[in-house]
């Protein structure tokens, strides 16, 4: 063995009687260390939240009576859309509903872009419309669009009834359920 | 012919490494996250463009959920209490003391008026697991909603005070629209909804901006 002998003469021999000291082994058994460190992983994985919520600023305008105090948009520079069921999405630019077109979220992009581009900067506003049956996420949808192509003048507007109509007809004509 | 002998191997597996790997995942996970907080209803909550962080603190929060539940949520016991004792003389609650320490207590409230001195009666724990039918906001006139509006912006008056709207993906707009209306009925026209941060797709006005701020910081420094 490699062992140093420290036990003083008798040849290497010990009485009869006398021990030797038992070598512990230093090795520590490892494993309920793993099982409680994956314990508290498993924890912290299901009693926190990585994602930190962020917060989209909407200033909505006050509503007034007086015709006086409401906001004028030139019609050549309006672009309207309007939201429906299904996650529909409806525009029409300028101030004629009946020129109505079906578009997708991804789609709209596009003709914000197209539209931004050949009217005047300050005539240029988007009105958003959701009907009853658009869902919050929609409006989202279409409110970021605005901060994605950085449109400076929007609003949030109640839909009117002669829009709702020609939307539901469309929707119809679409099969859209 | 000499047999094969097999020899015995230890079945001994050392397991240092591996606590030293889930012990570095663990304070990675300590560090990186938060806690969830309370929330009355769970919420699956649109993604957006914008970076803001939500405050924390000095927050009325709405949360409205997929059926169209409304739920208010206050961070702060103090303004609790003030909004509790306010809405229990001007609306005829009917509550005691210890109801309204029971909602000085509770973080968050989603039941008519009429029911509230029924839920403010039970334990914390009874609380939890009753479905609260939520705050009714039926119309364009706000609701009961009004009423914690009012009373929460007196509450917080001179002081700086965060709206947060926050509803789920499913939640039908006209709800939306009614709690909208209950803050513009109170002269509020600003506010904050909760968002998950996604950047703008590249190649976007807003992608550009962004791109050129970080590029302009980067020269600064």
């Amino acid at each position: 063995m490699a062992d140093i002998d420290t036990s003083g003469g008798g040849g290497g021999k010990k009485g009869p009687g006398v021990k030797k000291a038992k070598k512990l082994s230093t090795r520590v058994d490892m494993t309920p260390m793993v099982d409680l460190g994956f314990l508290l992983i498993t924890f912290f994985i299901f009693s926190t939240t990585m994602a930190q919520p962020t917060a989209m600023q909407l200033i909505m305008p006050k509503d007034t009576e007086n015709k006086e105090e409401q906001t004028k948009v030139k019609a050549s520079g309006a672009l309207t859309i309007m939201l429906g069921k299904s996650n529909g999405l409806y525009y029409y630019e300028g101030d004629d509903p009946t020129k109505l077109q079906s578009s997708t979220y991804k789609e709209i992009r596009e003709v914000v872009i197209q539209k931004k581009k050949t009217t005047k900067p300050e005539d240029f506003v988007v009105v958003i419309k959701p009907n009853d049956e658009a869902n919050y996420m929609n409006v989202v949808a279409i409110l970021d669009e605005m901060a994605i192509n950085e449109v400076k003048k929007y609003a949030l507007v109640p839909i009117s009834p002669v829009e709702n109509e020609l939307l539901q007809a469309t929707e119809k004509a679409n099969n859209i359920q | 012919m000499a047999k094969a002998k097999i020899t015995r191997k230890s079945t001994w597996v050392d397991m240092t490494a591996f606590v030293d790997v889930s012990f570095l995942i663990l304070t990675f996970f300590i560090l990186a996250t938060k806690f969830k907080p309370v929330e009355p209803v769970e919420v699956k909550f649109p993604s957006s463009v914008s970076a803001d962080k939500v405050p924390e603190t000095d927050a009325f929060l709405v949360t409205i959920d997929k059926d169209g539940r409304v739920f208010v949520q206050m961070d702060d016991p103090n303004a609790r209490q003030s909004i509790a004792n306010n809405l229990n003389e001007t609306r005829q609650l009917g509550l005691d003391p210890a109801q309204i320490k029971a909602f000085t207590n509770a973080p968050s409230l989603g039941v008519p008026f009429a029911g509230m001195k029924e839920l403010l009666s039970m334990t914390a724990e009874e609380q939890k697991n009753v479905r609260q039918p939520g705050i009714p906001v039926p119309d364009s006139t706000g609701g009961e909603l009004y009423y914690w509006v009012r009373d929460a912006k007196s509450t917080y008056a001179g002081k700086k005070i965060t709206w947060l709207i926050k509803a789920d993906n499913e939640t039908k707009y006209p709800v939306v629209r009614n709690v909208l209306e209950a803050f513009k009925r109170n002269d509020i026209y600003k506010f904050q909804l909760v968002t998950k941060f996604q950047d703008a797709p590249a190649g976007t006005p807003l992608w550009e901006t962004r791109q050129n701020i970080i590029k302009s910081a980067g020269a600064g420094s």
